[in-house]
């Protein structure tokens, strides 16, 4: 299993029966596959749809049926579509409960920084705004290195952020922290892992949950 | 304006040249799904369709939609949320040949909305404390930083669809529907390419998700 369906899988266990969720672009969108048989969740697609289901089958793509991320889906019993206007009415509404959102830094408060690159002009920005500052759960779900084996969580994020409101959970391959006055909490480390190694790749200050 | 009389049904020619120099065109989808292409591609024969400002999620794809008016220097502006999967994009915006106003999709769809509904502008929290807040008015409300954000409007808007009545009422396929019904709302001409044309009655009227007062020209497309 790939480090990023790893992220997927152990994100799809913090998900409770009865929330409505919407999948950011990247690792988030791999949760969709992660769900399983689990009709308790629901997941909404902020081009316009409720009711997501799994990724299709080789050829059974529908150039019609696509998420957030442009990759084609399917619709489960029940679905809806709806405008673009009406979906983002949802989301900063409240009525979407929970945002699922990719990460480039994260800062030791737990505020995500997801939506301009490095070294590039800033020409994109999509619904992570929208979603960060609507839904009433924030999971951030990313790798907890850069590709260049750089701590993404940080005291300070380097990148600009993405909105003021912190994320109520960081998930990474290794660990989770919970965000809790303001800071971060290790609640979790991943199997394969320990408190050293999270420790040594955790450029932002954290507490440890006590026992 | 919009007409309450039926949707007249139009060549993609006559429908590209509805769209004058300079004009503002607000255009349908998300990447291409939902997007008229036809009808974009078809603004290329048409050298007055040039200065353009575009009120679009993205600027298509390069050599794709409205990816082909970009290559060819037609629009001036482009207003929307994500730029960045257009490499024609980001190096245009570079060498300072397309003016860009990026707003948060929620944002600039309920702009659009605005613009359909009358009312002339808004709060939202959405970017508020962020770099995309930089010149705009700031409010607080309960406690809350939102930002002011003007309605947007078109000359012209260009909207993908499955299906009309010849009244030019229409239906949407799956989430091909995103940004079109909203900016079915917000120009003062709405051109909507479809798949099919079906005799008025052939709808459920339940069923119709944009009613044919707001759409005045059909082009059908094979």
């Amino acid at each position: 299993m790939s480090v990023q369906r790893d992220i997927a899988r152990r994100v799809a266990g913090h998900l409770r029966d009865g929330e409505v969720v919407n999948l950011g672009i990247g690792i988030p969108t791999l949760v969709a596959d992660s769900l399983g048989d689990r009709e308790g969740v629901v997941l909404q697609t902020e081009n316009g749809m409720l009711g997501v289901g799994p990724a299709p089958g080789e050829g059974e793509a529908d150039p019609a049926l696509v998420n957030a991320g442009k990759l084609p889906i399917t619709a489960l019993p029940g679905a809806s579509y709806f405008s673009s206007s009406t979906s983002f009415a949802f989301i900063r509404g409240g009525h979407v409960t929970t945002s699922i959102l990719g990460a480039l830094q994260i800062d030791g408060r737990g505020r995500i920084a997801n939506w301009a690159l490095p070294g590039r002009p800033i020409l994109g920005v999509g619904g992570a705004m929208d979603l960060l500052v609507g839904a009433r759960r924030v999971i951030a779900a990313t790798t907890h290195l850069t590709k260049d084996g750089e701590p993404k969580l940080v005291a300070e994020c380097a990148l600009p952020l993405t909105a003021e409101r912190p994320a109520d959970l960081v998930v990474t391959e290794a660990a989770t922290f919970t965000v809790r006055d303001g800071g971060l909490v290790l609640t979790e480390v991943a199997p394969g892992f320990d408190r050293a190694w999270v420790a040594a790749h955790t450029a932002a200050p954290f507490r440890e949950e006590e026992a | 304006m919009p007409r309450v009389t039926a949707a007249t049904l139009i060549s993609l020619d006559d429908a590209a040249a509805l769209v004058p120099r300079g004009a503002t065109i607000m255009v349908g989808g998300f990447g291409l799904v939902g997007k008229p292409v036809a009808l974009v591609e078809r603004l290329l024969e048409h050298p007055e369709a040039t200065e353009l400002t575009v009120i679009s999620n993205n600027v298509g794809e390069p050599g794709k939609g409205l990816g082909r008016l970009l290559a060819e220097g037609r629009i001036a502006k482009a207003i929307g949320s994500y730029f960045t999967s257009n490499r024609d994009a980001v190096l245009a915006h570079a060498e300072g040949r397309l003016e860009v106003e990026l707003l948060p999709q929620g944002t600039m769809s309920e702009a659009i909305r605005a613009g359909g509904a009358g009312i002339a502008a808004f709060y939202v929290a959405t970017a508020a404390g962020t770099l995309l807040a930089e010149g705009k008015e700031t409010r607080e409300f309960d406690g809350v930083p939102h930002l002011l954000q003007h309605a947007l409007r078109a000359d012209v808007a260009l909207l993908r669809a499955r299906r009309a009545d010849e009244l030019g009422n229409l239906v949407y396929e799956k989430t091909a529907r995103n940004f079109n019904p909203d900016m079915a709302t917000a120009a003062d001409l709405v051109i909507a390419q479809v798949d099919e044309v079906v005799p008025v009655g052939a709808i459920d009227p339940e069923a119709v998700v944009t009613p044919h007062l707001l759409v005045d020209h059909l082009v059908l497309t094979p």
